[in-house]
């Protein structure tokens, strides 16, 4: 008795695992395929000879960068959300801008007919009020919720946390541009600051400094303290003032 | 050979496994919601039906009477495994549709019930008909409740737009829609076999 049913799932065991070794690498590479393709679908022109980069992580969103012939063509940014009956797992493109280009679904579990129209539902040229294509995400919202965004008919959970996920995208790609841009600016901005700061240290009298420009000589004044300033990056010469 | 077609064609008709035995209720009422959705769960589970028929009907006489629902068990959830694996191994397509019920043919009743009721008394080939009769008939019930559903739901049939989809009840997408047209179905059925 306990014979047979060990022999029995021994056999099913090995078979299993026989298949489980033949289909594994097929079953990854289909998913890889699924989401190159996904990449490529949001991407401008299909993603037609651009370069996808290394994929980044925000958070629990993922960036994949693409570029054309060096220049920055856009985005396919993946993020996945709770919806109704389960996980959505979306590939959403942006350009440059922020514009949505395209979307695809990697993965839903919405109800059948109603839930999982968000496959073409938010793309529906003909109908604006749906239709998120070629619009800037970041404050999507249902119009029941006072937004501008028509939701599924009788999916509303569905169509909210659909929304949810592609202002989550677009905060995490466009916040990351604005990482960029702020980092950049601040670069910009230390030295301005180290100027001034020299300036007014240097001269150890910022009020002399003010007094003198009421004196007449406000341009000068002011050019005096950056040039000052840059000679005190440079060297220390600035002390013969 | 009438011996054979009867146990083929018993399957489709007189003992239908959704209309006339009701059995496998929960992919009937749950996978439905399309015609190509209900298609490829009764495929799915033709072949592990088929499967699990010649497989048990071939171990009958070694597996003792006491532990025979647990062998049957796993003989069933190997191969629905198998079809799990293989599904999103070479069509992911369906295997996307249809994810969550695969596993559930385990506990598909007209699986455990026919290796119960016909394989472990039978013959190896008259299981393996039994199988394929038992299978086609559930696709074909599946096929013909998701058709309705999807048509009435959605006024398209395998996707094919037949009428404007403003006109279609959305609640024969639903749960209610599927207790409906399988009822109707039903009653249809039993007129037409009863007689």
């Amino acid at each position: 008795m306990v014979l047979s049913l060990v022999s029995i799932s021994v056999v099913a065991a090995v078979a299993l695992a026989g298949v489980f070794l033949l289909t594994s690498s097929r079953i990854e590479s289909e998913k890889q395929k699924k989401q190159q393709q996904a990449i490529m679908d949001v991407l401008p022109q299909k993603g037609a000879g651009a370069e996808i980069a290394a994929p980044e992580q925000v958070g629990e969103v993922t960036i994949y960068r693409a570029t054309k012939d060096g220049k920055e063509i856009g985005a396919a940014v993946e993020v996945s959300e709770m919806g109704f009956g389960g996980l959505q797992k979306i590939m959403v493109g942006f350009d440059p801008e922020g514009k949505i280009i395209d979307y695809a679904i990697l993965d839903q579990q919405e109800t059948p007919g109603l839930g999982d129209h968000i496959v073409d539902w938010f793309k529906n040229a003909d109908k604006p009020g749906q239709n998120i294509i070629g619009r800037k995400a970041g404050e999507f919202k249902v119009s029941k919720d006072g937004g501008d965004v028509d939701a599924i008919t009788a999916a509303t959970i569905s169509s909210k946390a659909f929304l949810r996920a592609i202002n989550k995208a677009y905060k995490a790609y466009m916040g990351d541009a604005d990482a960029h841009s702020g980092a950049s600016k601040q670069q910009h901005a230390e030295p301005a600051e180290a100027e001034e700061h020299h300036c007014q240290g240097h001269h150890g009298e910022g009020h002399q400094c003010s007094g003198h420009c009421q004196h007449g000589e406000g341009h000068k004044c002011q050019g005096h303290c950056s040039h000052h300033a840059q000679e005190n990056q440079s060297g220390k010469e600035a002390d013969h003032e | 050979m009438s011996n054979n077609l009867k146990t083929l064609t018993n399957g489709i008709l007189r003992e239908n496994p959704t209309f006339a035995l009701v059995l496998g209720m929960c992919p009937t009422l749950a996978t439905t919601t399309s015609a190509m959705n209900g298609m490829s769960m009764g495929l799915a589970t033709l072949f592990v039906l088929v499967c699990s028929n010649v497989v048990i009907s071939l171990l009958k006489n070694l597996i003792p009477d006491k532990v025979r629902i647990p062998a049957f068990i796993v003989v069933i959830a190997t191969f629905v495994t198998l079809v799990q694996l293989l599904l999103q191994a070479y069509v992911p397509v369906v295997y996307d549709k249809l994810g969550l019920f695969i596993p559930l043919i385990v506990v598909n009743c007209i699986v455990l019930g026919r290796a119960e009721a016909f394989a472990a008394k039978n013959s190896v080939g008259l299981s393996a008909l039994d199988g394929l009769g038992m299978g086609l008939g559930f696709t074909l019930s599946l096929t013909v409740i998701g058709m309705i559903r999807e048509l009435l739901g959605t006024g398209a049939v395998f996707g094919l737009h037949i009428y404007n989809d403003h006109y279609a009840s959305l609640i024969f997408v639903l749960a209610p829609g599927a207790f409906i047209a399988l009822a109707y179905l039903m009653a249809i059925m039993n007129k037409i076999v009863k007689k």
